[in-house]
């Protein structure tokens, strides 16, 4: 059997790469993917979790961030198509009208 | 298999809520007369009101999911008050920025569930989720004015950021369950005090509490992670800033306290993490409200600020410092909603913000909201007899009393900086030569009034009647049994 910290570990990785992805890449949408590695980095950590604990806890906080995560696909997507309507742009430094 | 009995009666102020979101909505299809949705909204926040004072089952409810305990009634209680100020103040303004008034009353409703469940929940999974509703509902209702290329900018950013956020909130959360093996705030507490150490992932508990802090701090607007705070805050509806800058606040606090006071350890280190926290907010939050020329703006960088003075109630680390930031909470809850509705009374319709400009010598011309301006600004600066004060005074001596003198001086220091920026608001309106035309600002209708009155008075009134409410907080503290 695969040690729990192996998938500890992966699971960190990912959080990294996705947080990385947040910060340097400019366009929204692969923000947007960015986030979403990061949450399912997290699915795995609670995955792995829960069968190393036996406990079912882990197993339902797993499928509840992925309600959330697909109820935050259908409003962040909404948010974004509202900007590109009003300024057909998918690049985040463009828009920039708020400062101060 | 046996089905659990469920205490519905717990989460009766939540039910009332939610099957009201969905009548507005179904509502909206057939009625025409829009207002009557607001006021089926305020109708329902009466109920769930009601229930919240009326309906006390034991804790805790719903398998140690949800606490219905004093704490949770009491950010209930103000999470729900601003709820029913937001919907008055939204009544007459709605037109100006959407024609879909039945979804803006059903996202505030939704969003203030997501709150009460969040301020309530004793279990990971429910904070998170209420974390969550809350969120979504605000990142749309901060974009509400869809041709407004403001609106939609302030909630691309909320979005992106609330959703990063959300991210670390998790991981820290996986990270606790890894050291203590439970998601239950109260079994990660009774673990941590008898047998974590000899868990094989125990070393990653500090790590998980730093990144849950993180997530707090994104919500709480804590810098360094406020760079959201005043874009979101100007961009969004000014109805709906008044709302999302005092709820989410409180809601998210009561569950920071709850956090804490589960994993507390009273270790030093971690206070004084909280500690520098609350000074560099407060500190950074003050400089540069300094320098705004919108009000709403000011009022968002003044916003971080008042974050930075609840947190130093909890960096006390002592029950006096708890109770403070409590009381905190909801002097804050009226007097910043107050300041925001007066800033919606003088705004143009065709307008979202409100300049430094435009209120000078408003008292001429409106000698009445100048009048409350003023009230809202005195007590946002901490003069007494108002609110605003006593929440200084609570918060300051639990950091005294927490040995921690130095940061109460660093808070007065603070308070006395942002003095400037209040008191220049009142001394525009009273003593600058009228600028704007006077037909400029909209007539000002009852329900605005109302909720201008309510709050005003609120924020007297508070101030001088303490004691029945301040016994109510204490009991809710003492229940938290610091350890």
């Amino acid at each position: 059997m695969v040690p729990t910290s192996y998938f500890l570990i992966l699971s960190a990785l990912l959080f990294t790469i996705g947080t990385l992805g947040v910060l340097v890449r400019r366009n929204v949408l692969i923000i947007f993917m960015s986030v979403e590695m990061m949450l399912n980095a997290v699915n795995l950590s609670f995955a792995a979790l829960a069968r190393h604990f036996l406990d079912l806890n882990g197993q339902i906080f797993m499928l509840m961030v992925m309600v959330v995560a697909a109820a935050e696909v259908a409003v962040g997507l909404a948010i974004v198509m509202a900007v590109i309507r009003n300024k057909d742009t998918t690049n985040i430094e463009d828009v920039n009208l708020l400062k101060g | 298999m046996t089905l659990p009995t469920l205490n519905f009666l717990a989460i009766l102020p939540l039910l009332i809520l939610v099957a009201a979101t969905l009548l507005v909505l179904l509502a909206d299809l057939v009625v025409r007369n829009k207002r009557v949705l607001t006021f089926l909204g305020l109708l329902a926040v009466a109920a769930s009101l009601a229930a919240v004072l009326l309906v006390r089952p034991a804790a805790p409810t719903f398998q140690g999911m949800t606490l219905a305990d004093e704490l949770g009634l009491f950010a209930s209680v103000a999470i729900l008050v601003a709820t029913g100020l937001a919907l008055l103040l939204a009544l007459e303004r709605t037109s100006d920025f959407t024609r879909r008034p039945g979804a803006y009353v059903a996202l505030l409703l939704l969003a203030t569930a997501g709150m009460i469940v969040m301020a309530k929940a004793s279990d990971f999974i429910t904070i998170f989720l209420g974390l969550e509703i809350l969120s979504l509902s605000l990142y749309i209702l901060v974009g509400f004015a869809q041709r407004d290329a403001r609106s939609n900018e302030a909630a691309l950013k909320y979005f992106l950021l609330g959703a990063f956020a959300s991210g670390f909130f998790l991981y820290g959360m996986a990270l606790i369950y890894a050291a203590t093996g439970s998601t239950n705030l109260a079994e990660i507490s009774k673990g941590i005090a008898s047998h974590s150490a000899s868990l094989p992932f125990a070393p990653l508990l500090p790590i998980g509490v730093g990144l849950l802090l993180v997530g707090y701090g994104f919500k709480l607007a804590l810098v360094p992670f406020h760079m959201w705070t005043p874009d979101v805050y100007q961009g969004a509806p000014t109805s709906v800033t008044a709302f999302m800058s005092v709820a989410t606040k409180t809601a998210a606090f009561a569950s920071l306290i709850r956090v804490l006071a589960a994993v507390w350890s009273g270790d030093r280190p971690w206070l004084l993490a909280l500690a520098g926290l609350a000074v560099v907010t407060m500190t950074l939050g003050n400089l540069a409200a300094l320098r705004q020329t919108s009000l709403k703006r000011m009022l968002a960088y003044s916003s971080i600020a008042h974050a930075g003075y609840v947190l130093t109630g909890l960096a006390a680390g002592n029950d006096r410092g708890f109770e403070g930031a409590l009381y905190y909470l909801i002097a804050y809850t009226f007097m910043n909603l107050g300041a925001f509705a007066t800033i919606q009374a003088v705004q143009r319709r065709d307008q979202n913000d409100v300049t430094t400009e435009q209120i000078t010598g408003l008292s001429t011309q409106r000698p009445g909201l100048a009048l409350l301006m003023t009230v809202f600004m005195f007590a946002l600066t901490g003069m007494p007899p108002l609110v605003g004060f006593f929440g200084k005074l609570y918060v300051f001596s639990g950091a005294v009393q927490g040995g921690m003198t130095w940061l109460a001086i660093v808070g007065v220091i603070n308070s006395a900086i942002a003095a400037y920026y209040y008191l220049r608001v009142t001394v525009l309106m009273y003593m600058g030569g009228a600028t704007a035309a006077a037909g400029d600002i909209p007539r000002t209708g009852w329900a605005v009034w109302t909720t201008l009155v309510i709050t005003a008075v609120a924020t007297l009134a508070l101030g001088l009647w303490q004691q029945p409410w301040m016994e109510s907080i204490r009991e809710a503290v003492t229940l938290l049994a610091l350890r």
